[in-house]
């Protein structure tokens, strides 16, 4: 018994398809005797047999795709006797390609870099990852008091931020001398950040009264049906209506580093989450753009608690592509906030209350639900002029909620 | 349930998400939110809290009219007789 | 609808011929043999003998040739079958194509396509397996591009011809069966041969590679996706002059590189990417930049020494973990 597998039909054929058989089982064949016509994707093939015999099983069916070197059929030799029992018939190429299958290439570990680094280390230099140390400088923390994790001991950013995220209200309450430490922390931390956003930052504000009669309903709607656990929030709305608004403008929705700006791929919006002790965090909700409202909704609600609860992730603390505050849930009118940076932008929301309305088209005065929608952009990335645009869109989209 | 075990369950829940909230210094007859730094977020945790606790529905409609403690108290005594 | 890179390769042939009777391919075997890769075709019953042009196994012939008429005002795509049979081209490109704008204070220039096989994975030895791609991006003077995706083996070719300057366009040579489904032709037409690509976004550490290491660098991520660990895919897409500014902002998302490059550690493409992060964002590092590279021996024959040879998922996958520390 032989077998007769699928040859290559050129360097560049990994697998084809077989399109026909010639012969059947129990028909004699000769060397160089077409037996199959195969499609390599370049052209359809006639596939020749290179040994006499005769055919006792076909194990592919037409229309079948398989890789070079699969066991397409068995043969007998000349003179050679079937055996009693059939082989079990086999579907596809399986049998062949488990066949083919090399043992996986062995990977030669190439660690000598880092290890070697790590060996030749002078003794007393706490070694410190380039990232670590300037985020250890700008956050003003000791980087010898950081324990490292990475390689080696080495100090990674994940240790230096997991270092700064501490602060919040669980942590804090284990001492009142601890939370008090802690708050001082938080609160230079604070400090430095926002200083730096007044030192550096040419700030341009712009306001915008949006109505949302139409985006009340509508939500009210959705909540009708909803039970309370899964009720969304105006505060989500407002969220994913910002992401969805950036995309096009994307000179405020990234980072102004090293002289330049660069812009995000995506919107990691930054959620303005004040802690009940006092100070404040901003931690990121990812892809808020592409997510739906329910999901969404979930996820402000877990990155609420976890916040509260000193529980967030270095990703978080460290992406987010924009700020939005939601400041008018404490009862203002309206928000000029502060960039965050290297952040570009910061969109504010005030209080979401009934307000005196000119309808456009009727000229009638109306009461309506409204918000006063405020952007703190970067003048060194972007003017008034599209900052307008994007609160004049924003305006627009929030028109519309079932479009999102 | 009378009044004032129902008003002490609102405390309580309103204390596992404000724990610095004093029950003795609350005003019944004052809007909560003028004298509870509580967000959207907070008030739908709260109000989360209390339809578990209290086995009742709050339909979303029915938010307008809970401002005060007393209004709390007046209308989940409604719901969980009805 | 799928599409292979191979068809989407001749499609952008097919429309350049139709479109511009200045364009005409000529190369070893691109004619009545449909090219080595099958890529031209059905191109010679088409379009005919004076567009689709057999050459002799000439490289320093008919590059030249390519390279004259340019000059002359056509629009020529040249074919070399392999890398390593371009090296016998070199003078053409090298001291002609690439210069001759440069020379003649911008009197002439040699608005010329070459596209190329590179690579190994085929079982084909040395002498057409290896991958240069780095020569030739070491060259100013010349565009240097390598389409991984079928996306972009649609969309480079036009605007490759419409640039005033040579571009050499590789193509590698395990790509040809690449199956994948062709964008709206809206995305496949805005192909931007001046920038790399992000093809899968991630936090955690980038993956910076091209050409036939972009789906082992995807399998990676996937694999790696699979424990928890988030990587970022970069496709160079251009090797020359490289996209600097997307390769930073990965960087700085990332804080760990990872670069991916078939061509031999020592002198390589891989090396220039470490060197301008390390210049330009040393300070955004969380652990040393590291490369996967193909084993520095010339590509042997049998197939599991080639595999063993060549950068493969696995030392991806186990370069992310150790810089992690996982």
């Amino acid at each position: 018994m032989f077998e007769f597998k699928l040859p290559s039909l050129g360097a560049d054929m990994d697998e084809g398809k077989l399109l026909e058989w010639h012969v059947k089982p129990g028909d004699k064949v000769k060397k160089g005797q077409v037996v199959a016509v195969v499609d390599t994707s370049k052209a359809a093939v006639d596939v020749e047999i290179w040994q006499d015999g005769t055919v006792f099983e076909l194990l592919v069916e037409p229309g079948t795709r398989l890789p070079v070197g699969s066991v397409m059929a068995t043969l007998l030799e000349d003179g050679e006797s079937a055996p009693a029992r059939k082989p079990v018939t086999l579907q596809g190429a399986r049998k062949g390609e488990a066949r083919r299958k090399a043992p996986p290439p062995e990977v030669a570990a190439e660690a000598v870099g880092v290890r070697q680094a790590a060996e030749l280390a002078p003794p007393g230099r706490p070694r410190v990852s380039p990232a670590a140390r300037k985020r250890a400088d700008e956050l003003g923390r000791d980087i010898a008091r950081i324990a490292g994790s990475g390689p080696g001991g080495v100090v990674t950013l994940a240790d230096v931020e997991r270092a700064v995220v501490v602060p919040t209200a669980a942590a804090a309450a284990a001492t009142p001398a601890a939370a008090a430490t802690r708050q001082a922390e938080m609160r230079r931390t604070i400090a430095a950040a926002m200083s730096r956003s007044k030192r550096e930052i040419p700030h341009y504000y712009l306001f915008e009264t949006i109505p949302l009669a139409r985006a009340s309903e509508w939500l009210a709607g959705v909540n009708a049906d909803r039970p309370i656990t899964e009720r969304i929030l105006m505060a989500a709305l407002l969220l994913k209506a910002v992401a969805i608004t950036l995309k096009g403008f994307p000179a405020l929705n990234g980072f102004y580093r090293n002289e330049r700006f660069e812009p995000a791929d995506a919107v990691h919006a930054g959620v303005a989450i004040s802690l009940r002790g006092g100070g404040l965090v901003a931690p990121a909700l990812h892809d808020v753009d592409s997510k739906t409202l329910p999901v969404l909704m979930h996820e402000l609600s877990d990155l609420v608690r976890r916040t509260r609860a000193g529980s967030l992730r270095s990703s978080e603390m460290s992406d987010p592509t924009i700020t939005v505050t939601n400041l008018g849930e404490q009862g203002v009118e309206a928000v000029m906030g502060v960039i965050y940076p290297p952040q570009v932008a910061l969109v504010g929301f005030g209080r979401v209350a009934s307000r005196p309305v000119v309808d456009e088209v009727s000229g009638e005065l109306r009461v309506l639900p409204a918000v006063t929608a405020s952007l703190a952009a970067d003048h060194r990335v972007s003017d008034g002029h599209r900052g307008a645009l994007f609160l004049g869109a924003l305006r627009e989209l929030l028109q519309h909620p079932e479009d999102f | 349930m009378n009044d004032t075990e129902l008003l002490a369950v609102l405390i309580e829940t309103l204390q596992s998400i404000a724990p610095e909230v004093e029950g003795s210094e609350l005003r019944q007859d004052r809007p909560l939110r003028q004298q509870v730094d509580l967000d959207s977020m907070d008030w739908l945790n709260f109000l989360i809290g209390l339809s578990e606790r209290l086995k009742v529905s709050i339909p979303e409609a029915d938010y307008r009219r809970l401002v005060t403690l007393a209004d709390l108290v007046a209308y989940l005594q409604g719901r969980m007789t009805c | 609808m799928k599409v292979s890179y191979r068809e989407a390769l001749r499609e952008a042939l097919r429309e350049a011929l139709a479109q511009d009777p200045r364009v005409f391919l000529m190369g070893e075997d691109v004619g009545r043999y449909g090219g080595t890769y099958a890529v031209s075709k059905g191109l010679l019953d088409e379009f005919g003998p004076d567009r689709i042009r057999d050459t002799p196994l000439s490289e320093l012939g008919f590059v030249g040739a390519g390279v004259g008429a340019a000059l002359g005002g056509m629009r020529p795509i040249v074919e070399v079958m392999t890398i390593n049979f371009s090296l016998l081209a070199l003078d053409q490109i090298v001291n002609s194509a690439a210069l001759l704008r440069h020379m003649s204070g911008g009197q002439c220039a040699v608005p010329l396509v070459i596209r190329m096989v590179t690579g190994a994975g085929r079982q084909l030895a040395a002498q057409h397996s290896h991958s240069l791609e780095n020569w030739y991006a070491h060259i100013p003077g010349i565009r240097v591009l390598a389409p991984a995706t079928v996306a972009d083996a649609r969309g480079m070719l036009a605007p490759a011809l419409a640039d005033p300057d040579p571009v050499i366009i590789f193509e590698h040579a395990q790509l040809y069966n690449l199956e994948d489904a062709l964008p709206v032709e809206r995305v496949w037409r805005a192909c931007d041969i001046s920038r790399a690509a992000v093809r899968r976004t991630g936090t955690q550490a980038s993956l910076i590679t091209y050409g036939g290491c972009l789906p082992k660098a995807m399998q990676a991520a996937d694999e790696l996706a699979a424990t928890g660990i988030d990587v970022e895919v970069i496709d160079l897409r251009v090797l020359r002059p490289l996209d600097l500014d997307t390769i930073a902002a990965s960087v700085r998302r990332t804080h760990r590189v990872v670069v991916v490059d078939e061509g031999w550690k020592t002198g390589s493409l891989a090396g220039e990417i470490v060197a301008r992060i390390a210049e330009d964002c040393l300070y955004d590092l969380d652990a040393p930049p590291r490369r996967v590279c193909s084993a520095e021996v010339p590509i042997p024959y049998a197939r599991h020494m080639e595999a063993a040879a060549l950068p493969q998922v696995a030392q991806i996958v186990a370069a992310v973990k150790e810089m992690l520390n996982v």
